[in-house]
């Protein structure tokens, strides 16, 4: 399945879903991402870790190449999806972006109704052929956003009038709604109090099941519940990649050891 | 000119005042500013708004109240024989005013002394060549009783002016006096001149809706006025326009509204695609180079003056239009000018008005929603047809409503471009007229106040007034629903 040799050592013999290699990102004149290779494995929580302005939410948006829509950034190395260099001029971002779903710091739901939030992915992707198909995704979509019990009365409603935390599950429900096979998540819970908070973690939990997730967080404890996988991003670096546990327990790095015990960031 | 002398000593009395309070203040705190309940400058602004505002105050109503209560009083006056049976008072008044200004510009150019236009006599003076000489014409000789009159005016001016000056000053050093006296570092001076601030602009919001009040009033009069020389009835339901002086006339509203919302409508037609499509290209697609050169290049349309757009009109895409819809080509249109014409070229002016709006609305919808939906894999315009533009209506709804009273409203474009032939047809190479251009047509031209086809301009204007206010309702009420539905 991946025809690719694999020199590096420190490649991670799981299946693999992401595979970036010397990433450079620079917008405008500044350098922003220097270097960054790593291995996102699939059906697990990948979880970007680092103080504000390390870049690690910019590493996260070439991923789907979301920084294709800001004119001053430019992208040098590989990033491989399936093997696949999603930056080949053959490769149409908007079919990439379908694969690799997204969701934001700010909930951003659409002026629609739930409904129509849910299903605006997978009409504009000819998913369903019938509307009681498109009913099934919507709903199926929903109960995976852990959010279907307290929205199902009121589908017609605006998305907007839900309260922060439900806004932010029908952001995810409707990324999940495409049925990617990754799914990267921009801080997600930083607008949101504990109780979403820890319904949105849960909810990640069971989203490993079936997708590669990758989450960029500031918080250092929700890095440790959610994920398998940690990176940890220094100034534009990858300075180390590795197990949660190990990250978190036995890091390699004195960068890490001090930005995980508090000392810098 | 007194009244500019009066203003500029307001100003500097409070400019002496702001200084005086300020310093006031200061020395009352022993010179330390953080012993003050406010900041010195707010002393100094209290004093100085306290001796501006009462005397403008006092100088508004003054003038406006000066000239009502001296017609009055000399209209009052005036014996019964001035006022002969083929004229009425307000004509004898405006004759009156008129001599008396002959005479103020006379003694101000040095042709009569003041003593001398106190003085004079029809009966030994000819009044009628002697203001001519100084360049103020009259209508006919003076009669004894009307220049009698203006003298008594012109001494009740002077004597008023005087009164309004002393009035005026005395407000302002009441003002002075007060504000400084009550000048402590315990005073709140920061809390009176809020307050001051806040009427001040209070009074800016009441101008407003005033003026728009009298607008309505004066239009509401006359449109009474003329309702009771010509019945309601054939007024709004006559489908014919036909107005004479000599009388007979048929003033059917029918035919100038049809033209009126014919040519909007084209108009429209033209602008609110164009525009829509104009404003989603340069704020979705265009690079920040182009959209800084081709937004202002666009926005001068706006600035180009309405009779320019006529011209355009009746010497450019008139003929143009005629060699291909008219006898030589397919045979619809007599000339070239016409609904089209006209629908046509307006469109152009108000593709900038919708263009420009739509560009600010779209604009100001949120980045995250356009990720959002780029996220899910959606393209640019579908991003664009189910995200944006739907969050965008209201405000597009608004821009496109605010261009539709704009075209209603519009006179210039179609006394050039559309023609004076009032008339219902359906076809839009037929010339027609507008309920403004008639607008324009029966009130110049030398004609009688008191008679319909004069006064039906105030009830064509009150249609119009009542068409565009309807417009605006129905705008914000779509605005509204539509707000609901997305915040």
């Amino acid at each position: 399945m991946y025809d690719l040799p694999q020199t590096d050592s420190h490649v991670i013999h799981e299946d693999l879903k992401v595979r970036a290699r010397d990433v450079q990102v620079y917008y405008g004149a500044t350098h922003a991402i220097k270097d960054v290779s790593v291995d996102i494995a699939d059906k697990t929580v990948t979880a970007f870790i680092g103080p504000s302005g390390c870049g690690k939410s910019t590493f996260l948006r070439c991923i789907n190449r979301m920084n294709d829509t800001i004119d001053v950034a430019r992208i040098e190395g590989d990033i491989l999806l399936d093997g696949e260099d999603i930056y080949d001029p053959a490769v149409d971002p908007v079919q990439l972006r379908a694969r690799v779903g997204m969701v934001f710091q700010k909930p951003n739901p659409f002026p629609k109704s739930i409904y129509d939030n849910v299903a605006y992915g997978p009409k504009i992707h000819g998913m369903a052929k019938t509307k009681s198909d498109l009913d099934d995704i919507v709903e199926r979509a929903l109960r995976r956003g852990a959010i279907w019990e307290e929205v199902k009365d009121r589908l017609l409603e605006p998305g907007t009038g839900l309260s922060g935390g439900q806004q932010q599950r029908l952001c995810i429900a409707r990324a999940v709604a495409t049925e990617p096979e990754v799914l990267l998540m921009d801080e997600p819970c930083s607008a949101l109090d504990p109780i979403a908070t820890a319904q949105v973690e849960e909810l990640i939990d069971e989203l490993r099941q079936n997708y590669s997730v990758v989450i960029v967080t500031h918080s250092m404890q929700q890095a440790a519940r959610v994920s398998q996988k940690t990176a940890f991003f220094h100034l534009g670096n990858l300075v180390e990649y590795g197990d949660t546990g190990q990250i978190f327990t036995n890091p390699q790095d004195p960068r890490t050891e001090s930005y995980i015990t508090g000392r810098i960031g | 000119m007194p009244v500019l002398w009066l203003v500029i000593a307001i100003l500097a009395l409070s400019a002496i005042g702001y200084v005086m309070g300020r310093s006031r203040a200061l020395s009352s705190a022993g010179g330390d500013t953080r012993a003050l309940h406010s900041l010195p400058s707010y002393y100094g602004a209290n004093v100085g708004l306290t001796i501006l505002a009462p005397a403008f105050g006092v100088l508004i109503v003054w003038l406006l109240v000066q000239p009502f209560f001296i017609d009055r009083s000399i209209a009052s006056q005036l014996p019964d024989r001035a006022v002969s049976a083929d004229t009425t008072m307000d004509l004898v008044m405006s004759d009156v005013r008129r001599v008396a200004e002959g005479l103020d510009v006379a003694v101000s150019e040095g042709a009569m002394t003041a003593q001398e236009a106190r003085s004079i006599r029809t009966e030994f003076t000819d009044v009628r060549q002697r203001l001519g000489e100084v360049g103020v014409a009259l209508g006919s000789n003076v009669s004894a009783e009307v220049l009698s009159a203006a003298q008594r005016y012109r001494s009740m001016s002077r004597i008023g002016n005087l009164l309004m000056a002393m009035a005026v000053l005395g407000a302002a050093i009441a003002g002075f006096g007060i504000s400084l006296s009550r000048t402590h570092s315990e005073f709140r001076a920061r809390n009176v001149v809020e307050a001051g601030v806040r009427l001040i602009l209070i009074g800016a919001a009441c101008i407003a809706i005033l003026t728009t009040l009298g607008i309505i009033l004066s239009l509401v009069f006359n449109t009474i006025e003329f309702f009771r020389l010509y019945p309601a009835r054939d007024f709004f339901f006559s489908l014919t326009w036909s107005p004479s002086f000599g009388g007979g006339s048929e003033l059917g509203i029918i035919p100038l509204l049809w033209g009126t919302l014919y040519i909007s409508f084209i108009a429209l037609a033209v602008a609110v695609p164009i525009g829509l499509f104009a404003a989603i290209y340069l704020s979705e697609y265009a690079s920040p180079r182009v959209r800084s050169f081709a937004k202002p290049l666009l926005e001068i349309l706006a600035g180009i003056p309405t009779i320019v757009y006529g011209l355009f009109a009746l010497l450019t895409v008139g003929p143009l239009l005629v060699s291909v819809f008219g006898d030589e080509g397919v045979g619809w249109m007599q000339s070239g000018t016409a609904v089209m014409t006209a629908g046509l070229v307006m469109g152009v002016m108000l593709i900038p008005f919708v263009s420009s709006l739509s560009d600010d609305i779209i604009n100001a919808v949120p980045q995250s929603l356009r990720d959002g939906s780029y996220a899910l894999g959606a393209t640019q315009s579908e991003t664009i047809r189910q995200v944006i533009l739907p969050a965008a209506l209201p405000g597009i709804v608004g821009a496109i409503l605010l261009a539709a009273s704009r075209a209603i409203g519009e006179t210039m474009i179609v006394v050039l471009g559309a023609g004076a032939a009032a008339r219902l047809s359906m076809n839009p190479f037929d010339a027609m007229t507008t309920v403004t251009a008639k607008i324009v047509s029966q009130l110049t031209g030398d004609a009688d106040f008191a008679s319909p086809e004069v006064l039906v301009a105030f009830a064509l204007g009150m249609t119009l007034f009542i068409i565009t206010l309807g417009l605006n309702v129905i705008a914000l009420a779509i605005v509204r629903k539509y707000r609901e539905q997305y915040e």
